[in-house]
């Protein structure tokens, strides 16, 4: 039950659990129970809302930070990547296999704000060793959502 | 000047719902719940599969019975979730859609005068490629309290000396009925008693939403040489333009088949073909997840339904449910039309489908949930309303 209360509300949070019950033919109870467990265990961590910032009148900068770091004594991935996310203004860490180490997600309000924490904050970490950095210049789909698009039913009304 | 027509030809009824079509065509803002065919787009990777044919070149004919890479993957698949065993080189026929395969084997096995029972409600086109085929339709009426499907009693009662052939449309279009094990044991008896054959049309079997799945009636004992099985990739692969299906069954009815199927058409679209290859070879995840939206639909349906207090059965198959709207002394041509005229949402009166159909709609949910809501507040406000009028 697990796996696919957690496919149809991750594309869909807002679905109330009595609907959710009906759609899998499940109990309504065991629907809450389930969830709330996830909820618990930290299997599920949040609700988000899924935003294209392109279509409001806020502006928004977004870059991808490749960071190369330098091992110390007692200091593992862990310990730097905590360094890191806990920056407000950082939206995802992950440790990264090839080239370089962490890849970091920034969301800021402009280029002069991410670029003065990539100088600022991020650079001058001792454990950091290189950074490079690339802006976000268009989203065409974020978690699995096509943006700007929407679809259209292309067929005839009536098929028999 | 003479007559150019064909009087068998123009003797064939067209299709019962011409008058609906017109109406909703010009209701550019009706929403529908009418389509047969699934609301998803084919899996990226088998269209790109498709592309890639074309970048390659592969714009030539195939063999006249198909590319036989992908008539060995259609043994494999059948094998795989059906225990079916075909030979690729002798009993598999590619053909343009489950539609084409139809004709075909009905043209391949009937001599003039043979009867072709039809169980009904079902597809629209059985009845008019029989007569095109010279056989004598003969309208089996299946029955709302046996679920619509085809019981052994049924069966034999329509059989007589001339029985050559019957249809079976399971899962149905458009009850969503189907046909389990012990109901294809059954009426396999009778088939075999009395020395005739099956057509069967299993386009939708993917699309069947019990635990055990589709059981195909070739697989039943001494049924593998009794039956033309129909399937393609329309329905489970999403894959309803691309114009592809098959036929498999005995080698002395394959090779009539594909021989009519080379005048005719030579060969199925080359590129689809190509994609078609790919969707077996690779697409059992994206059938499971369109299986599994459906049923969430399904049971959605049914139980709007339930709530309010429109009968209906539990249909396990295809993606159709079949409510019964007798209760408001219309047809089913009167009900769709006033549903269409006071809420604009078009649905299929049953009797598109049989006379049998009378009484009952059918309601598609190759529809996005948020579509189906909609669709189904409107129908819960209409009900009300008629019923209020009462």
């Amino acid at each position: 039950m697990r796996e696919k209360i957690l496919s149809i509300i991750e594309k869909n949070s807002r679905i109330g659990i009595n609907e959710l019950a009906v759609m899998l033919g499940e109990d309504e109870l065991a629907v809450a129970n389930e969830i709330a467990a996830m909820e618990e265990e930290g299997v599920i961590c949040g609700y988000h809302t899924l935003i294209d910032w392109e279509k409001t009148n806020i502006e928004t900068v977004s870059a991808l930070i490749e960071v190369t770091v330098t091992l110390q004594r007692g200091q593992g991935f862990d310990n730097i990547a905590e360094r890191i996310y806990q920056y407000p203004e950082v939206n995802s860490v992950y440790l990264i296999s090839g080239g370089y180490d962490l890849l970091v997600n920034l969301e800021g309000k402009s280029l002069k704000e991410v670029s003065s924490f990539v100088s600022n904050k991020l650079s001058t970490l001792d454990s950091v060793l290189s950074t490079a950095t690339h802006f976000v210049l268009k989203k065409y789909k974020d978690h699995g959502t096509i943006l700007g698009k929407k679809r259209i039913d292309e067929r005839e009304k009536f098929v028999l | 000047m003479r007559n150019p027509l064909s009087d068998r030809t123009v003797a064939l009824k067209p299709s019962g719902i011409r008058k609906f079509f017109d109406v909703v065509s010009e209701m550019p803002d009706a929403i529908s719940l009418g389509v047969g065919e699934p609301d998803f787009d084919t899996p990226w990777h088998i269209r790109d599969e498709g592309i890639y044919s074309l970048e390659k070149g592969k714009t030539f004919y195939t063999s006249n019975a198909g590319l036989m890479e992908l008539r060995k993957e259609i043994c494999n698949y059948l094998n795989r979730k059906y225990e079916l065993r075909y030979e690729p080189k002798s009993q598999v026929l590619i053909t343009v859609g489950g539609s084409e395969a139809i004709d075909m084997a009905l043209r391949a096995m009937i001599n003039p005068g043979d009867e072709v029972i039809i169980p009904q409600p079902s597809y629209v086109s059985y009845e008019p490629c029989a007569i095109l085929a010279n056989a004598t339709p003969v309208i089996l009426d299946l029955k709302a309290e046996n679920e619509f499907r085809l019981t052994a009693k049924e069966l034999e009662a329509a059989i007589t000396d001339k029985t050559k052939v019957v249809i079976l449309p399971f899962p149905n279009n458009p009850t969503g009925a189907i046909m389990e094990k012990e109901d294809l044991e059954a009426i396999a008896k009778v088939i075999i008693e009395n020395d005739i054959y099956v057509l069967s049309d299993e386009i939708y079997a993917e699309l069947t939403y019990t635990s055990k799945g589709h059981v195909s009636i070739a697989s039943i004992p001494g049924m593998l040489e009794r039956t033309i099985l129909i399937n393609g990739f329309s329905k489970a692969f999403a894959m309803t333009g691309w114009r592809l299906g098959y036929a498999c069954g005995p080698t002395e009815i394959i090779a009539q088949m594909t021989k009519i199927h080379q005048f005719a058409i030579m060969c199925a679209p080359t590129t689809s073909q190509y994609a078609a290859i790919e969707a077996l070879k690779n697409g059992d995840d994206d059938v499971a997840q369109m299986c599994e939206s459906y049923n969430q639909r399904r049971r959605y349906l049914l139980n709007v339904f339930e709530k309010m207090g429109l009968p209906c059965f539990e249909p396990f198959g295809a993606f159709y449910v079949f409510p019964c709207i007798k209760e408001f002394g219309m047809t089913s041509d009167e009900f769709a039309l006033k549903f269409l005229e006071e809420e604009k949402v078009a649905v299929v009166p049953g009797t598109a489908f049989g006379d049998s159909g009378e009484g009952f709609l059918r309601i598609s949910y190759a529809y996005s949930m948020d579509e189906l809501k909609e669709a189904i507040g409107r129908l819960e406000r209409f009900v009300a309303k008629l019923r209020e009028a009462k």
